[in-house]
């Protein structure tokens, strides 16, 4: 499990690490080929922003030889807001008084039809917050049995599951799972997750493990921006990252770095990362790693999306609505976070042709999925 | 230099000696010795099983020094099964080097066999170190089987041609959880400076010792070159420069 993994690395050391590169382990991370964690601290301490041009061009020839000039796209479904956890950044916090709803299943299907109008997507993330006795697993199988006439590759972001849930909703046709850590810093994670099940740092941890070993396809990460030191932060999910690719090696992953965005909970990030930490970030881990797939989500601005999907970002979802319900049922439910890309799914995908990409809606077909059948 | 850990036993050198094709038993044994080396495979086929005062084993035989049977000679899992179970009670160890090629010619190794033949012998309490192909996905696979190692190799055994297999070791060293020991091919002590520079954990070297013209001092030349390699990897290469290209900027969107 990968709690024993980063037990033995010290988050100080490891943020005093990336602050002392110099230079010279900058130009060596780029002069090689495959990288170690080492050489990521480099290309994303403060020594390498001289550097970003230079990143910028390999991170583009890397997704370029991986990935050709295509964007995956995703749309996201929150199908209950309902949460037990009072994670005090988020919108669905327990403590705030608003409404929540647990869409039914004709309301799911209500979203379905209208997400297919939007574009024609095909991969769906179903998002919800964690409470497991409204909305537990026969509530997300039965979702993703729904969903199988509309989309051809389903993901979840739900609460850490146990590995034989992950394996019961792989049945019902679930080819990814999305869970970000949030932050990898133990000794703060309980200020920003005091209770309901999310405040047990390694259940979140290890959650990752349970779905290699559950046999998921596709495992997503990521670090919430805005909690801790974020250099530091980022180099724990590689080295997270790493482990994940040596131990369940048959497993696609795909990393997210989001930008704490303002939500009804009124929490101050109290780090900003600028559109250049980001360029920087996103160009370092995709030097480090060829083919992880980076995914923007509509937290960001039309303007940083577009100059990155030709630069390293091979994953973006469009029109997010992030209340459930938000496509048809109740528009104007308690949504997680404001989104920065308003722009419509037609919209975004005008724009990635005009940059000289294609938007790629189906990439995967339930007859690869022989578990199911 | 570090230590090499195998299914728990620490080893202080990290070249791997085989013993064939030597022109006496007293050189094979001189240049075990100038090697540093403390792991030797030795062919069981090459031993006479019945006579435990075996003339080669008694050149092996030292106490720093972890005796690796080899089943060189046989063609498929089974043969490779019944080898294995002959050669531990002979040599009185459980380590062992599996080696399935059923082709005489190039001697290379049969994946599917290989595979199949690791499954069954960790399961009879074996070490298994396997002779494979520098294919990613079969090591792994190797690896789940129980490998203790995995020996993928560097160019054809006997080649002398060095790290052919370049980008798919470098692809093998970077997902493995366990040791990875470079195997086949290594025809110069560049070639394992190079294996190790790369992470290699170890090498094993045989022909180019053997038959070079002073093997003894060929060993030498090996210890030196393992141990530079070794060293080198882990002080972290200096930079082969990079070059930017000259194009319009990528990162102008960022100033505005």
């Amino acid at each position: 499990m990968f709690s024993e993994e980063l037990e033995k690395i010290s988050w100080e050391q490891t943020t005093h690490d990336i602050y002392s590169k110099t230079d010279a382990d900058v130009r060596r991370a780029l002069a090689k080929d495959r990288l170690d964690v080492e050489d990521f601290k480099a290309l994303i301490s403060p020594a390498a922003e001289p550097y970003l041009e230079v990143m910028a061009q390999l991170s583009r020839k890397y997704t370029m030889e991986r990935f050709g000039k295509t964007i995956s796209m995703f749309i996201p479904l929150y199908i209950t807001n309902s949460c037990t956890n009072s994670c005090i950044y988020c919108g669905f916090n327990h403590n705030n008084p608003m409404a929540r709803t647990i869409l039914t299943e004709e309301e799911i299907v209500n979203e379905y039809k209208a997400i297919k109008k939007l574009a024609p997507f095909e991969n769906l993330l179903l998002v919800t917050g964690e409470n497991p006795a409204a909305a537990g697993v026969k509530y997300i199988g039965k979702a993703l049995d729904l969903a199988k006439p509309y989309f051809s590759n389903l993901q979840i972001e739900v609460m850490p599951l146990k590995a034989e849930e992950y394996a019961e909703l792989v049945d019902h046709g679930l080819n990814g799972v999305i869970c970000f850590q949030e932050t990898y810093n133990k000794a703060n994670y309980n200020i920003y997750h005091p209770r309901g099940m999310k405040s047990k740092f390694e259940w979140r941890l290890n959650g990752f493990d349970r779905m290699g070993q559950a046999g998921v396809h596709k495992i997503g990460m990521g670090v919430l921006i805005g909690l801790e030191e974020w250099r530091t932060d980022v180099t724990m999910m590689a080295h997270h990252l790493r482990y994940l690719q040596k131990t369940y090696w048959k497993t696609k992953y795909s990393v997210n770095f989001p930008r704490m965005r303002p939500s009804e909970s009124g929490f101050q990030p109290n780090v900003v990362m600028t559109d250049r930490q980001l360029a920087q970030l996103t160009f370092a881990m995709r030097i480090f790693d060829h083919d992880v797939d980076i995914s923007y989500s509509t937290r960001e601005a039309p303007q940083v999306r577009d100059n990155m999907a030709t630069l390293g970002v091979t994953t973006m979802s469009a029109e997010s609505k992030t209340e459930p319900g938000g496509y048809y049922t109740y528009p104007q439910a308690l949504e997680q976070f404001h989104v920065s890309d308003e722009r419509t799914a037609s919209e975004v995908d005008t724009a990635l042709r005009k940059l000289g990409r294609e938007p790629v809606y189906k990439d995967w077909d339930q007859c690869f999925d022989f578990r199911q059948n | 230099m570090d230590k090499l850990i195998i299914a728990g036993k620490e080893f202080s050198s990290r070249l791997f000696l085989g013993t064939g094709k030597f022109d006496s038993n007293d050189l094979m044994e001189n240049s075990i010795i100038a090697s540093g080396t403390e792991m030797v495979t030795v062919a069981m086929k090459r031993i006479d099983l019945d006579n435990t005062e075996d003339d080669m084993l008694r050149h092996i035989n030292h106490s720093h020094i972890q005796l690796l049977p080899n089943t060189s000679g046989v063609r498929d899992a089974d043969e490779a099964v019944f080898a294995a179970m002959m050669a531990r009670e002979a040599f009185g160890t459980n380590w062992l080097k599996l080696e399935i090629h059923p082709d005489p010619r190039h001697l290379l190794p049969d994946s599917i066999e290989t595979l199949k033949a690791t499954e069954k012998l960790v399961k009879l309490g074996f070490v298994v170190l396997p002779y494979c192909q520098a294919d990613p996905v079969l090591c792994k696979q190797l690896e789940e089987a129980g490998a203790a190692t995995v020996m993928p190799l560097g160019a054809p055994i006997g080649t002398n041609k060095g790290l052919q297999t370049r980008e798919f070791l470098k692809i093998i060293i970077e997902q493995a959880n366990v040791p990875v020991v470079v195997d086949a091919g290594i025809g110069a002590p560049s070639h394992a400076a190079e294996a190790m520079e790369l992470g290699a954990s170890a090498v094993l070297v045989n022909t180019a010792i053997a038959v070079a013209g002073d093997p003894v001092a060929m060993a030498k030349a090996f210890r030196k070159s393992v141990e530079a390699g070794r060293m080198a990897y882990q002080a972290g290469l200096g930079s082969t420069s990079f070059t930017a290209q000259a194009s319009s900027p990528l990162t102008a969107f960022l100033n505005i």
